[in-house]
């Protein structure tokens, strides 16, 4: 019995010692492989030359611990799963092996983080990091964020009206829109989907021009060739919407790529729905962009629905952030109607994109407070009282509003000034662009081609002889 | 010596076609000038315009470190670097639409398919994002862009490798369509292609890469170029005129050599480009034999051949003694078994047989089914 007590004690003095030795010591090893185990960070350039040599060092501390008692070793296996010192070789690298078969689950226990800086009243969140900004621009994204929503409201009501076909606003995400744009330059390349007008509205593309686009009228830029809203301009470096879903991702890449070779200090950045990331084009891009090591920023609006699609029945991972790391692409979630933390981020991942030449991937959280288009009636498949709620409580607009009136940089007089200017404004530009005329009929035939092929030429040279022949049928608002 | 030479003819028929061909390849050697194959042709083109245009670069599957897939881009990588010749990941969607914004914003991007069958999971870029671009965006996105590769039947791979997508791309305005027989064409075709701020579909022919023809000293000239649109009458002819691309046109030539035999004198058109299609060359050369027939390896209904059909019924109705007939493919999926994929496929003795039905009308059209 005695013999038995002073084993006994003797194992736990040991066992005892040894545990404090291992805490001690090794603690910080401990967490370090908890954390290493589902590894989804990016390597640092000094993990790729080896990513186990801290691994390694560790590993001999523990194992010389585990002469000291059986115990300890028991308690090690059940906290340490990997036998560090054999390691297996396959393509692609060396990788740890287990002889515990664990599935990697497929939810996390906790949603990735969101970033956020201005709390639902517009107030900065205390010891919340974010870019500044001077009260020059601060203004002008708050000016660019009314313009954009006032002009949405117009052009769907003339919409409504029959004025123009088609129209699909972008109420809810004007600080996506807006402050996305202000922190880039001009020399960065924007891939839109088609819920980013507010980014050519930042650079300066004229209400007049928006108007003339929706109505194809002869100084639409794009010539009267395509529906209401798929805006384009050169001038602006924004490429012409295109309604094909995600079909711009893998764009944006090639124009990155296009980029790099010319070591232009620009990324490119592209836009797309929560909807777009089930297409095939957006996961060859991204693969793509983290294997050429291009300066290009995926920005994700997930707002939440594609047309009557909820996210729910669109993808079934943890958003669209955690896919990032899937394909090698350093991520972030952030507050889509946050407009400082959107600042941030997108200035952030400029910087990295251009001085790495590496992708990354923004997934804004937001809400898609409009149907998705003018023959879209969303109250068909979602609760009104969501819809209102995310109109009023989570308006972006107004929630950066109460941000520069607290620093002193606006107040109601100049709101309503705003307001009633802008609206104004869109209304004229609208009553200029109905009244102009259409394209002429020679832009039917240009642009096929760089330059016009002789079937075409002949094509128009016969109607041209036709509309001759037959003045009385020839339409009078369509120029010749 | 005249013991070896004895000897040596001695040997066996084959020996002795052996030494006649050698001799007529000497005979070649000494007035034409070089031989060169499809093959060389299209790696000189692509090396000669990568040279001279830093924008211009080659993304594909096993372009670089392969050597190309069917070594059409042997030695590029080590010449030109990665950042010029791109092994792309397995995604034809990806690396189109990747190879697309890359012509949006200016570089010159040469895709290569590993064969066109495959292009099929890329075609929304081509077309949407790649021919319709410079119209819907009112001329301010040009895409000066090449998709190449293999197009059509080879020997023995099967109905999803063995797809003819002539008429596919030549039916999209916006695009251009070009199909090189010869390596003169090759050449040519595939310099003014990659120099077109226009994108691009060239159609090459596996089959085709290997075999050899003379060129001059002006093809091998590095500024040589060939204008699209433009179709090459290969032998003239009075009494039918034949209308073939890629490796039909051999085969019709073929053709036009027994009917010669027969007193019948074809006119062979290598159609080279097939959108924007030589509608004044083939029509003229209808008004001038009266009679057509063209020929393609692809399927029947709504193909290349169906097209010439209409042009010439169009503007030169008046001037045929015959119907237009069209060798085509067969109707069905390419059989893979080596009899099936000879009926599947147009013959010499099918291109005679119509000639002759054109000219006669003594040979009955096939049974109707």
């Amino acid at each position: 019995m005695a013999l038995c007590l002073r084993t006994s004690s003797r194992s736990i003095l040991y066992y005892l010692k040894s545990k404090i030795c291992l805490l001690s010591s090794s603690s910080s090893s401990l967490t370090h492989q908890h954390h290493q185990k589902p590894t989804f960070t990016a390597p640092t350039a000094q993990n790729l030359r080896d990513p186990y040599a801290n691994f390694s060092t560790k590993v001999n501390l523990l194992s010389t611990r585990r002469f000291q008692s059986t115990k300890v070793e028991e308690q090690w296996d059940s906290l340490n799963h990997a036998h560090h010192n054999q390691v297996l070789d396959f393509p692609g690298g060396k990788v740890a092996f287990t002889p515990e078969m664990r599935f990697i689950s497929e939810s996390p226990v906790e949603r990735v983080h969101c970033y956020r800086v201005l709390d639902d009243n517009g107030q900065l969140i205390t010891s919340s990091k974010f870019k500044q900004v001077s009260e020059e621009i601060a203004v002008k994204i708050y000016s660019d964020m009314v313009t954009l929503q006032t002009m949405d409201s117009v052009f769907y009501e003339a919409q409504r009206q029959g004025r123009i076909s088609f129209y699909a606003t972008t109420i809810g995400e004007e600080a996506i829109n807006i402050a996305s744009a202000a922190a880039l330059t001009t020399d960065d390349l924007v891939f839109p989907q088609y819920r980013e007008p507010g980014v050519l509205l930042w650079r300066g593309f004229s209400l007049q021009e928006f108007a003339n686009q929706c109505f194809g009228n002869k100084d639409d830029n794009g010539k009267g060739r395509q529906m209401p809203i798929h805006y384009g301009s050169n001038k602006h470096n924004y490429f012409t919407v295109a309604a094909t879903i995600a079909t711009q991702v893998p764009h944006a890449v090639g124009a990155a790529y296009s980029l790099k070779m010319d070591r232009k200090k620009a990324c490119a950045i592209t836009y797309f729905g929560d909807g777009g990331t089930s297409e095939g084009d957006f996961h060859a891009a991204l693969n793509f962009a983290a294997v050429m090591e291009v300066p290009v920023i995926f920005f994700c609006r997930n707002n939440g629905w594609a047309i009557s699609t909820p996210t729910s029945d669109q993808f079934r991972s943890d958003g669209i952030v955690v896919k990032g790391p899937a394909y090698g692409v350093r991520s972030i979630r952030v507050d889509g109607n946050d407009t400082l933390a959107i600042y941030t981020a997108v200035h952030a991942a400029r910087e990295i994109a251009i001085s790495e030449n590496r992708p990354i991937l923004i997934e804004a959280l937001t809400y898609r407070v409009g149907h998705h288009s003018t023959s879209d009636d969303s109250t068909k498949y979602r609760p009104v009282d969501e819809i209102e709620w995310w109109r009023s409580a989570r308006d972006p607009v107004a929630r950066f509003r109460k941000w520069i009136e607290s620093n002193g940089w606006w107040c109601s007089e100049d709101e309503l000034e705003l307001r009633t200017s802008v609206r104004k404004q869109m209304l004229h530009a609208i009553q200029v662009a109905e009244k102009a005329d259409k394209p002429p009929i020679a832009e039917l035939f240009t642009d096929v081609y760089n330059v016009p092929p002789s079937n075409l030429c002949e094509q128009e040279k016969f109607l041209r002889e036709t509309m001759k022949r037959h003045p009385r049928d020839h339409m009078p608002d369509v120029p010749v | 010596m005249l013991g070896i030479i004895r000897q040596k003819v001695g040997a066996g028929g084959a020996s002795l076609l052996r030494t006649r061909s050698a001799v007529s390849a000497l005979r070649s050697y000494s007035s034409a000038g070089k031989e060169m194959t499809v093959r060389d042709a299209l790696n000189s083109a692509l090396d000669e315009e990568m040279s001279a245009d830093p924008k211009v670069f080659l993304m594909g599957e096993e372009v670089g470190e392969y050597q190309g897939a069917y070594k059409i881009s042997k030695g590029l990588l080590e010449k030109y670097g990665p950042e010029r010749v791109l092994d792309t990941p397995i995604t034809e969607a990806g690396f189109t639409g990747i190879g697309v914004g890359a012509a949006y914003h200016g570089l010159r991007p040469v895709v290569e398919f590993m064969t066109f069958n495959f292009s099929m999971q890329a075609i929304d870029h081509i077309i949407n994002s790649a021919a319709k671009s410079n119209y819907m965006s009112a001329g301010q996105i040009s895409v000066p862009i090449v998709f190449r590769g293999p197009n059509g039947a080879a020997a023995g791979v099967g109905a999803q490798h063995s797809h003819c997508y002539a008429s596919w791309y030549a039916s999209c305005p916006g695009l251009k369509v070009l199909t090189p027989y010869s390596s003169e064409d090759a050449r040519g075709l595939l310099k003014a292609a990659i120099r077109d701020p226009d994108p691009v579909v060239f159609l090459e022919n596996e089959l085709l890469y290997g075999e050899s023809f003379p060129v001059s000293a002006e093809v091998l000239d590095s500024s040589f170029c060939l204008p699209i649109g433009k179709a090459k009458i290969e032998r003239e002819g009075k009494d039918v005129t034949i209308t073939a691309f890629s490796k039909m046109v051999g085969y019709a030539l073929k053709a036009a050599e027994i009917l010669a035999k027969e007193g019948i004198s074809a006119e062979v058109i290598n159609l080279r480009t097939i959108r924007p299609l030589d509608r004044s060359t083939i029509n003229a050369s209808v008004r001038k034999t009266n009679r057509l027939i063209t020929v393609e390896e692809g399927f029947p209904q709504h193909g290349v051949g169906a097209e010439i059909c209409t042009s010439v019924v169009e503007e030169s109705f008046g001037y045929l003694d015959a119907p237009v007939e069209r060798i085509t493919g067969a109707d069905v999926p390419m059989p893979y078994a080596a009899n099936l994929e000879r009926l599947a496929v147009p013959q010499v003795e099918d291109i005679v047989r119509a000639a002759k039905r054109a000219c006669y009308r003594s040979v009955p059209m096939a049974a109707a089914a």
